[in-house]
């Protein structure tokens, strides 16, 4: 009878995370399924849902009409360089803040996560005119840094939260063993964080890979990332549905499976301390 | 190579002062326990010895060297902590060799040195596990051999076995005090189980509220406690203290008597009372006897009496054995 009760249980909940995670990756099936149809087919209601002439012909029009592979590098180099230096960064002042707080750590993190809770068109202008004035406008080293900038936040705090789970005795323990703060950090605290730097560096390439104000507001065409690339599919009169949907694919496609295979990594990092 | 003076040590935690002034004197090789109730200070004294937290004010000797502000990795000492505190990335042989790794020796003595820490500590088939494969009770020799290994000074441990089990925790405090006794190291102990102290320490310090109390081997503060603290603290069940005024008294406030210092009879003189409650333990009996004379008294008698609830008794102190302490509590010699 329990038993009976348990494998109901176990049925429902399969079910239900199945449905859920269907919804929830419906989208991007859907952008999928869309750019291998027809423009036409694409704009049709009620629109169909696999049984359609299935056609490449998008890709192809969109690899003709501009260069993939000229913005997915800027892609690479911005997404990938915006969360080296953060971790750079990051890695230090979340150690301090984690093992040697001070009276006003609080309010640092606090402070910190302040600057993201203000929209970010709210300092277009000033940073445009920055970027105008330093000669920062569609550079990638100019995108590199504002999109670190705008992430550090939140890789702070995931960092912080990471180390807040390593117990401090263990640390103290290799000090006892003679181990000066540089040891302890590479040895002892580093090889314990992994998980969770690995995870804050996965999410991190996510964020900036897909971060699309900054990115279309400050480049243009040398620097420009695929975000870009995606945009110039996007016209007012939204007759490009198929096209667009061949473009976006085609951008996320990298991340995708970069998430794909990493997804064990990424799961135990976001539950790390949730479950110990 | 190994002896510890506190002078004047006085801890404080912003406003709140921890420990108010502490001085000690630990000689080399001796077995020092602190005990004390929960949150009188004896880790943050602990922890002050070893470096992992800094003194408010006063001196640290070791070998006579102040050492308050040299880092913990240089002060030469080694601990053992309450979680372990393994490195759990590390196999059983990488937590062992650690300390003698940063110590920068060669490869073929770490070696020889783990094997030879971990023959003595029956850990020889575990060497290439990870801490989470090993039980309680090897985790915890892991965490002693990672300190006998680098020969320290001392070894400071800090409530090492109140994560095992009975049995084991006894099995481990015979352990723990052979190695001391064979290595012939300075160790720190701290506890709050009065058995571990009495029966691990050389010499026991009797913490309260961040004083030390008393300072001196496990039968003088059995025997010649300086204080009403001390004389309840050790000894169990608690000593029996009298405040009102017998003939025993003799000029003291407050007289104090080992419930294991007492005679019983069914008449006779003495202090006349009705058994409250008795449990019967087999090779002891514990009674409760309520007396209109001096209150409530528990009483230790050895082997079976056959008294039992509401039977009246008869209590007599044995004389030579009546502690005596004056209004501020202090033992009047
Ligand atoms: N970092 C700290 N900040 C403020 N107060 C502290 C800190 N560490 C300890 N204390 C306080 O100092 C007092 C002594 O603590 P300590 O840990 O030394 O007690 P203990 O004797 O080891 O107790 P236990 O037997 O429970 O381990 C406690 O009142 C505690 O609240
Ligand atoms: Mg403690």
């Amino acid at each position: 009878m329990a038993r009976r009760v348990a494998v109901a249980h176990t049925v429902t909940a399969t079910v239900a995370a199945w449905i859920v995670g269907f919804v929830i990756f419906f989208p991007i099936l859907w952008m999928a399924i869309t750019s291998f149809k027809t423009e036409l087919e694409a704009f049709n209601t009620p629109p169909s849902f696999l049984l359609f002439q299935w056609t490449t012909e998008n890709y192809a029009t969109v690899q003709e009409r501009s260069n993939y592979l000229h913005h997915a590098p800027n892609s690479i180099i911005i997404a990938g360089g915006s969360t080296l230096v953060a971790m750079v960064i990051a890695i230090p002042a979340a150690w301090s803040m984690a093992f040697v707080p001070s009276r006003r750590t609080r309010d640092i993190l606090l402070w910190i996560l302040s600057t993201k809770m203000m929209p970010a068109v709210g300092v277009l202008v000033p940073i445009y005119l920055i970027f105008r004035d330093l000669a920062l406008l569609d550079s990638r080293i100019g995108l590199l840094c504002i999109l670190c900038l705008s992430n550090l936040p939140i890789v702070v705090w995931m960092l912080f939260t990471y180390f807040k789970e390593i117990p401090k005795d263990i640390l103290e323990a290799s000090r006892m063993d003679g181990a000066t703060i540089g040891r302890e950090l590479v040895y002892v605290l580093t090889p314990m964080a992994v998980p969770g730097i690995a995870s804050t560096i996965l999410l991190n390439v996510i964020l900036a890979w897909n971060e699309a104000f900054w990115t279309l507001n400050l480049s243009t065409s040398e620097a420009a990332p695929l975000t870009v690339f995606i945009a110039s599919y996007s016209s007012p009169e939204g007759l490009f549905w198929a096209k667009l949907s061949a473009a976006s694919t085609l951008a996320i496609a990298p991340i995708l499976v970069l998430g794909w295979f990493t997804q064990r990594q990424l799961v135990r990092g976001l539950t790390f301390g949730a479950v110990k | 190579m190994g002896s510890i003076t506190l002078q004047d040590v006085r801890k404080a935690f912003g406003p709140h002062v921890v420990i108010p002034g502490a001085n000690l004197q630990i000689e080399d090789g001796s077995f020092v326990v602190f005990v004390g109730a929960s949150g009188c200070g004896k880790t943050t004294l602990l922890r002050m010895i070893a470096g992992l937290e800094d003194v408010t004010s006063g001196r640290i000797m070791i070998d006579g060297a102040n050492v308050v502000d040299v880092p913990p990795a240089r002060r030469g000492l080694s601990m053992v902590f309450q979680s372990y505190a393994l490195y759990p990335h590390m196999s059983v042989r990488g937590n062992i060799a650690f300390g003698l790794k940063m110590a920068g020796l060669p490869r073929p003595e770490i070696d020889r040195k783990v094997d030879a820490a971990a023959a003595i500590l029956n850990l020889t088939s575990y060497l290439d596990r990870k801490p989470r494969e090993l039980s309680g009770g090897q985790r915890q020799r892991v965490a002693i051999g990672r300190a006998i290994v680098r020969e320290p000074k001392a070894f400071l441990f800090d409530e090492p076995l109140s994560n095992l089990d009975a049995a084991l925790r006894v099995q481990m405090r015979q352990e723990v005090t052979r190695l001391q006794r064979q290595l012939k190291t300075t160790a720190i102990y701290v506890t709050h189980d009065q058995v571990e102290a009495m029966t691990m320490a050389d010499r026991i310090v009797v913490l309260n509220a961040g004083s030390i109390e008393q300072y001196g081997t496990p039968l003088e503060l059995y025997e010649r406690p300086a204080n009403l603290f001390v004389a309840g603290f050790i000894g169990s069940p608690r000593m029996n203290m009298i405040e009102r005024e017998t003939e025993q008294h003799r000029g003291a406030a407050t007289i104090g008597v080992r419930p294991e210092h007492m005679t019983v009879s069914r008449d006779g003189d003495g202090w006349s009372g009705t058994v409250r409650a008795a449990e019967h333990l087999g090779s002891d009996t514990f009674l409760y006897v309520d007396t209109p004379e001096i209150g409530s008294i528990t009483v230790r008698c050895v082997g079976e009496l056959g008294l039992g609830e509401g039977d009246s008794v008869r209590l007599r102190p044995d004389p030579t054995r009546i502690h005596r302490f004056d209004k501020s509590g202090t033992a009047i010699r």
